[in-house]
């Protein structure tokens, strides 16, 4: 059998591989998880002496590579980062490069998060995270990272813009919905006022009109409407309007409904029966 | 091929049960090697499926006892794998096998729980390592921890409450931490953690329940979030946050109940996330407990908010923090 990459490489001659020691099962590597296995054996000898040195980074590089939900190579790669003074700005083309292809992987992000806090600038962050957002318009990561960079660094000025382009490219995008939430109610010392509100709530409506079955857009209406205290049977004249316009949809029964059950709240008195009746049948539920 | 709708397959329990079995013998399998990093995570999947259909003696209990306490590291965390650093999440897959397995006396308890509490944050929340990556998850997995041990008071329950209701959105979902996106996973982690901490009163189950059902797509199958595709796991955490505030009956049961047993394979065994797909453990145990949920027969009864059979949590005189299973 031919030595591995690591057995024939003469930097690497002075460690003695540990191969796996699974206690009640005895390994067995076969010929295509050898690389693999031979990354793993050197790297195990090479961790119980702790050493941090530059041909372990990219033995750490190789394997995460291979595996890169391998949560116990990055702890030791991020602190090979320390020991060696590790060009930070190189471990972020690091990432970029293997997030082409890697970027649903949750510990890709806590590395760059990682990262980027201790360089302290994230000045790379947004362009990195659109990239991805382009290959993948609702990975989760993305835009979850996404509110941390924006928070961090203070880079809210785009965002509206940036959601705005999201919607239009794909309407029901629930990821890109969620952001504008994020990006108009939780910016800090900025409050929001009943302007603000009125927008958002006509936002809502005219992409409502656009795509009348996006259970998005009505989440994002009526959540709205929720969380600011605006009474939602002002939106009677709304819902009239697509009810005119012929358009069925459950998000418009059930936000009649929510209506009714508002006006009744008020008016201190239960439901009108027929006017839920009238709805069911729309609904196709009742004859 | 024919283009009509067949009869679902049944529970291919033995074949299931053969597939968990040969798990461990596939060391000429790169997946093997590639999935080390969960191996403690995949015999609990593994382990309580067996449970679920009654075959919990297909495993070896002394060799699992014997490698799951060879993971756990001198600062009571679990690694994911003999010489992994030790997580929360390994942590509690290794307490859900040991108590499956009725050998919680084979380790040190109070450690875990050291080590749990020692990942609490000051807002709150809960990192998973001292790498330091915090989500709701880990608000999840260390409320399971100590309420497994009955060690509660060994963190500070009210501040996690506090952060996992920042994490609740417009929507009446949870995300990963503050302002992200509602996801079914983590709605399952933030439900579930309110309820060990007595705290589901914060979560409106009407608004909260029609998002959940919304998930059910037109093949009966379930999504993670809106506009996404459906997937088995989703079976899970969607079904038992959905029966941890009530409404079960929200989601019609058959097509559920249909989609999950066109997901097994009905040669070797296993459940992929949706039909076709290749088998994984993960999915196996997912669809399994989400059949036990939707009352399919010949299961044991799941806890919705451990992801164990009943009879464990009940044994262990903890409280249902559930109306199923009456």
């Amino acid at each position: 059998m031919q030595d591995g990459h690591y057995a024939s490489n003469p930097a690497w001659a002075d460690v003695q591989p540990i191969p796996q020691d699974d206690g009640a099962n005895p390994l067995v590597p076969i010929a295509y998880s050898r690389e693999y296995s031979e990354a793993m054996d050197y790297f195990r000898a090479v961790s119980r002496t702790n050493e941090k040195s530059q041909r372990v980074l990219e033995l750490t590089a190789h394997i995460i590579d291979m595996n890169p939900a391998h949560y116990t190579i990055w702890q030791y790669r991020q602190s090979l980062l320390d020991a060696l003074k590790v060009d930070l700005e190189e471990e972020l083309n690091f990432i970029d490069e293997l997030a082409e292809d890697k970027a649903k992987n949750y510990q890709i992000w806590h590395h760059r998060q990682v990262v980027v806090e201790k360089l302290g600038d994230g000045s790379r962050e947004i362009p990195f995270i659109n990239q991805i957002i382009e290959e993948g318009s609702k990975n989760y990561h993305a835009w979850s990272y996404r509110q941390w960079v924006i928070q961090k660094f203070d880079l809210w000025k785009d965002e509206l813009a940036y959601v705005e382009d999201n919607l239009r490219i794909d309407v029901r995008n629930n990821s890109a919905w969620n952001h504008r939430y994020f990006v108009v109610f939780s910016h800090p010392g900025h409050g929001v006022n009943q302007a603000t509100i009125d927008r958002e709530i006509e936002f809502a409506k005219k992409m409502i009109k656009i795509a009348p079955n996006n259970c998005s857009s009505w989440n994002y209406l009526l959540g709205v409407i929720r969380t600011t205290g605006y009474p939602v049977e002002n939106l009677t004249p709304f819902l009239e309007d697509l009810k005119n316009g012929n358009i069925q949809s459950p998000y418009l029964l059930s936000t009649e409904i929510q209506v009714y059950e508002a006006v009744a709240k008020k008016e201190n008195r239960s439901v009108d029966e027929k006017a839920l009746e009238d709805i069911s049948v729309s609904a196709g539920i009742a004859e | 091929m024919s283009a009509e709708p067949q009869t679902p397959a049944k529970l291919q329990v033995d074949l299931h049960v053969k597939y968990i079995q040969s798990l461990n013998t596939k060391q000429d399998d790169l997946e093997y090697w590639l999935s080390e990093h969960l191996r403690v995570q995949g015999i609990y999947w593994g382990l309580n499926t067996l449970d679920m259909m009654d075959h919990l003696d297909a495993l070896p209990r002394d060799d699992l006892i014997k490698y799951i306490c060879s993971c756990q590291h001198e600062n009571g965390g679990f690694g994911g794998h003999i010489g992994h650093d030790p997580h929360i999440q390994n942590t509690l897959s290794a307490l859900q096998v040991l108590v499956t397995l009725n050998a919680l006396d084979s380790i040190d308890t109070d450690k875990v729980v050291r080590y749990v509490a020692s990942k609490q944050n000051d807002d709150g929340s809960f990192r998973g390592d001292d790498w330091g990556e915090v989500d709701t998850r880990f608000c999840y997995i260390a409320l399971s921890i100590c309420s497994l041990l009955k060690r509660l008071d060994a963190i500070n329950v009210d501040k996690c409450v506090e952060w996992i209701l920042k994490c609740r959105n417009y929507d009446g979902g949870f995300g990963n931490q503050p302002g992200a996106e509602s996801h079914s996973g983590q709605i399952f982690c933030c439900v579930n953690a309110l309820a060990i901490a007595g705290a589901l009163h914060h979560v409106d189950r009407d608004l909260l329940g029609w998002w959940l059902c919304e998930r059910q797509v037109k093949n009966g199958g379930l999504n993670g979030r809106p506009e996404k595709l459906e997937d088995v796991c989703y079976s899970w955490w969607v079904l038992s946050s959905l029966a941890t505030i009530d409404r079960l009956q929200w989601i019609n049961a058959d097509k559920l109940t249909a989609f999950i047993l066109s997901s097994q394979d009905l040669e070797d065994g296993g459940i992929s996330d949706r039909p076709g797909d290749m088998v994984d453990v993960f999915h196996t145990n997912f669809g399994v407990t989400g059949l036990s949920l939707l009352k399919y027969p010949g299961l044991k009864a799941v806890d919705p908010v451990y992801c164990m059979p009943q009879y464990i949590i009940d044994s262990l005189g903890l409280p249902r923090l559930h109306q199923c299973n009456k």
